[in-house]
Parts: C-alpha cells; structure tokens; sequence
C-alpha cells in the first residue's frame, strides 16, 4: 500500500513538472502534459455525469411517477447512442476541418483521432481526450431538448430524431464555433468570431429552440395545462440540480482544455454566475407568490450556468454575478410568464431555461468579456486587442448576435425539418391510451415505482 | 360493537394512538389516506405555475371497540387529534353485527 503511495506521489510531481515546464519550453512537436490531461479527462467524466444522474434526475423529478423512468431513460439512450454516433461519424462533422459550416469525414471512425496532442484542440492533450471531451457535450445537448416533449413521445421517435439532430443541426453548430475552419470560431480566425467558451450557442440556445420547436409541434400534453398535476418529486430534481452544478464545473472550466489559470477563471465565474441567479430566481419568486422555493432556487442555478456557460473564461467575477441575476430573473419570467402567454407546452422548461438563458448569456458575453481574463483577438503585430463593449470593442456584439442568429436558424429549420420527416415515417407521439397510462409501463415495460413490492 | 373510524391530521398519529391504547382499544388498523372534506385544497407554485392541490395527505385509523368503551375511545381521539383549525379530519361510528378472529373462530367481543 505504501509503496503505491509513492509511487502515486512520483507520478503526480512528474506530472505537475511537466505541466509547468512545458510552458517554459514551447515544445516541437507538441508534447501532453500529464496536468492537462489528467483535468480534462476528470472534465470529461464531470460532464457525462451532468447527463446521467444530473439531468435524469432534474427532468425525472419534475414529471409525473408513471413517465419518470421514461424521461431518464431518454437521457441515458443519449448516452448510448450519441457516443456510437459520435465515433463512426459525428466527431469528424464537428472536428474535421472540412468546410465554414461542416467538417470533412477524415475522422470517421475515428481515423487520425491518436494520442498525440492536435495544436489547434488543445495543444498539451491528446487529440483522444479532446475528442472524448467534446462527445460529453454531444450527448447532453440533446438530452437538454427531451424536457419539451417528455411524457408523450414515442421512444423510437424520439432516438431517430435526436441522432438526425445530432448530425444535422449539432455537428455543423459545433463546426462552426469550435471546429478548425469554423465560420464563428474566435480562436481560429473565423469570419464571424462568436465569443463562446463553452457552448451558449452550440449547446444552450440549439437544444433550447429546438426544444421549443418540438415543443410547438408535437402540441400539448393531454389535458394541459388543466388537469396537470405537480412535479413528483422535486427531491430527485434536487439531486439532479446539485449534481449539474458540480459537473458544470468541468464543463466550463473544462473548456480552457488546459489546467491553467483560465481554467481558474472560468471555474470562478461559472460558480458566481450560479449562486447569483439561484438567489434571483428565488427572489423573484419570494416577491410574487410570497414563498421562495426549492424549484425555484435550482431552476434559477440551471439557469445561471446555462447563461455564464458562453461567457466564463472571458468574464470578470463581478462581470459573472451580474450575468447571473440578470439570468436568474430572465428564465423566471420566461418559464412562469411568456409559456403561459404563448400557451405551448414546454414540458420541462427546455427553451425557458436553456433557449433563453442561452441567448441572454451569448449577448451579455459580447458585453462583459475582456481581454485580461481572455487575450483572445490579436492584431498582425501580436498585440492584445479588447474583446467586449464594455472594453470598447462595440463590434463585438454583432459578431454575436451573428452567432446567435445562425445558432437559432439553423435550430429553426433543422429540427422542425427533422420532426416532419420522423412524423411522416415513424409518428412522433404516443397514442392517448399509452399517455394517459403512462410511458413507463407502455413502452419500456416497467415502473419507477412499485408501491406493492 | 362499534367501529369507530377516523381521519386524521398525518402528524396526530403518534397520540392518537397513544390515547386509544390508553382508553382500552387492543388492536387498529392504519392507512394512508388523501381526501378533503369542507377545507377543499390548497395551492401550490412551481415555476411560477399554480396548482391547485384538493386531495391531501390524511391518515385513516379503523378500530372496532367493546360497547363499553366507544365513547371513551371516541373522546380519547378529539382530546388529541383536535387543533382548532381547518383539516382536524372527522371520526365516524357505526354497529357492527360480528367479528371473528380467523385464528381460532372466536367469535363477537371477544375476537377484538
């Protein structure tokens, strides 16, 4: 045991040298860092467990006892499926360089995807880390839209469309933001640079407006809003709350792909984001309906990562709580008001949350971001230029409502291209029979719950 | 023989139990129940939603008692289950013609 001890003590002072003296030594050809790649592969693990337990349990809590297991079950087939997908074919759309818009298929099955660090993927980690980074974010952001149509559409449809959605809508996003050649990459001299560290566009406002989307066209529950009752257990959503704040860490300060002191930064903005919309929500809420409560505090957290995601690594700390509040009290009056005055029913708060939250944190980014937190435009000379208005850079707000744009046509039209050909092929809903009996017991053959056993 | 039946505030179990074993009663039967009387419901917010909850949490509690003691029993139930307020619950009486114990066929008082 001891001797393991030491030897485990080597390896991590090995490690940390090498992560400090690569630095110094601007290595040719690219050599990983032990460092780096022990954060990002811990990263990649804390944002899978966002997916499952974290949203599985959030979304479960929130439906009704005869559909939990069906909604959990939607999350962890992303799992599954998206990782298959993402192997044989997704990752190299994304990640290839390809076109502005879409990734060549040099990667498929993962063909070129080794051990040796990629310059523009992370230079200190292997291309493999990045890659399994990356397909966490894949698998979540679809899971994100089954929150519009849980609890009435059929499994089969719902995995058929979200691998089509994947290819066509996540793929191309992704590309165009993060992928080498991307028409909004900032970092890589896009014609359009979209200031996204994590993923507001890629990951937020595509799941949240096609989640409005599926939300608008697969029509409303059976007997909503009348005859709904309340979520069955707001403990699990808890739960699944808590649990998405401690894997958004490796989300968001995940996305530096090093563990250096961006790292830092956006793990001190994503944690202040947090707190201060949960305490906006709960506010707000305090303020209309005379009590503060649980939902509404993890609602407002959700809400506050999904608005600092785009923004953390670019913003002050102080820049991250007002970002935070705004968003907290953005995402209330969305999910308790604007629902309500459109009368769609958007099950879980899918667009409410992640659409809108998504949007609001793209935009505050091009307000907030700065270039001592983040040198991310340079000029010829190599000189830092500012990144955000507040730093004077006005241009930098068109560049992401260019980000945002794209982000929501491309949702638009994609999903609601999707939903139709999967309508027309397979049907997306459940017959009224399976609905009122529940998802659970008609189309996976067992119950959360069995109060006789 | 008389069965008494009351529904009951979840928290006033413990002493209504207590109370009934004080005033004689031997055995009981407890159930979860929901349900409302005049109090009707309450509201509830998620997400700045509002529903409208108009089955609540309740406990049942069945005893068949002596003759002899149904009024005991039944005043041993109100003295602590009663709180003042709105949702205290109801209790019911009714005859009833037989009880057997299935063990070995003891039949009427003596069964309970």
């Amino acid at each position: 045991m001891k001797r393991y001890r030491s030897l485990l003590l080597a390896l991590l002072v090995g490690a940390l040298c090498a992560g400090t003296c690569l630095a110094q030594a601007a290595p040719q050809p690219l050599t990983v860092s032990n460092a780096d790649n022990a954060w990002m592969l811990v990263s990649s693990a804390l944002v899978l467990m966002m997916t499952g337990p974290g949203l599985a349990l959030f979304y479960g809590g929130l439906v009704r006892k005869k559909n939990v297991l069906s909604v959990m079950m939607q999350s962890f087939a992303m799992m599954a499926i998206i990782s298959l997908l993402w192997a044989f074919l997704s990752y190299s759309l994304a990640f290839d360089s390809g076109s502005s818009v879409l990734g060549g298929l040099h990667h498929i099955f993962l063909r070129g995807v080794g051990l040796a660090p990629d310059a523009d993927y992370g230079s200190t980690i292997p291309v493999q880390t990045f890659m399994i980074y990356q397909l966490m974010f894949a698998i979540i952001t679809p899971a994100l839209i089954t929150g519009a149509f849980a609890e009435r559409m059929k499994f089969s449809a719902m995995a058929v469309f979200l691998v089509l959605w994947a290819i066509v809508v996540y793929s191309p996003m992704a590309h165009m933001v993060w992928g080498k050649g991307g028409l909004l990459n900032a970092a890589l001299g896009g014609a359009f640079p979209t200031l996204d560290f994590a993923g507001g566009t890629v990951v937020h406002i595509t799941s949240g407006v096609s989640a409005l989307v599926c939300a608008v066209y697969l029509g409303k529950r059976l007997g909503y809003p009348k005859e709904m009752t309340p979520p069955h257990s707001v403990v699990l959503s808890f739960i699944g709350a808590c649990l998405l704040w401690v894997g958004w860490f490796g989300f968001n300060a995940g996305s530096a792909l090093s563990a250096g002191s961006l790292a830092t930064s956006a793990f001190v903005a994503t944690h202040f984001a947090t707190a201060a919309a949960a305490a906006s929500w709960a506010a707000v809420e305090w303020l209309r309906n005379g009590k503060p409560s649980a939902l509404g505090a993890i609602s407002g957290a959700v809400a506050g990562l999904v608005a600092i995601t785009p923004a953390a690594g670019f913003v002050h700390p102080m820049s991250a709580i007002v970002i935070g509040l705004l968003a907290g009290i953005f995402c209330y009056f969305m999910v308790a008001k604007v629902k309500h005055i459109f009368g769609y029913d958007d099950a879980l708060d899918a667009f409410g949350v992640h659409g809108a939250g998504g949007t609001l944190g793209a935009i505050l980014t091009g307000v907030f971001a700065n270039s001592s937190i983040n040198p991310i435009f340079k000029d010829a000379a190599g000189n830092v230029l500012p990144s955000g208005l507040m730093e004077g850079n006005a241009h930098q707000m068109f560049n992401q409502f260019a980000g945002v744009g794209i982000a929501w046509v491309i949702s638009l039209v994609g999903t609601l291209a999707l939903l139709f050909l999967v309508d027309k092929t397979i049907g997306l809903r459940v017959t009224p029979e399976q609905e009122i009996e529940g998802l659970d017991l008609t189309l996976h053959g067992e119950e959360g719950y069995d109060h006789a056993a | 023989m008389h069965k008494i039946e009351a529904i009951i505030q979840p928290s006033k179990l413990d002493s209504v139990k207590d109370a009934l074993i004080q005033a004689g009663v031997t055995g009981m039967t407890i159930l979860e129940a929901r349900g409302h009387g005049r109090q009707k419901g309450h509201t509830e917010f998620y997400r700045g939603r509002e529903y409208s909850v108009d089955l609540l949490p309740k406990t049942k509690l069945e005893v068949v008692v002596p003759d002899l003691i149904v009024d005991k029993a039944v005043e041993a139930i109100i003295s602590v289950a009663r709180t003042g307020s709105i949702g205290d619950g109801k209790i019911f009486v009714t005859k009833i013609d037989e009880a057997i114990r299935i063990r070995n066929d003891e039949r009427g008082e003596q069964a309970l």
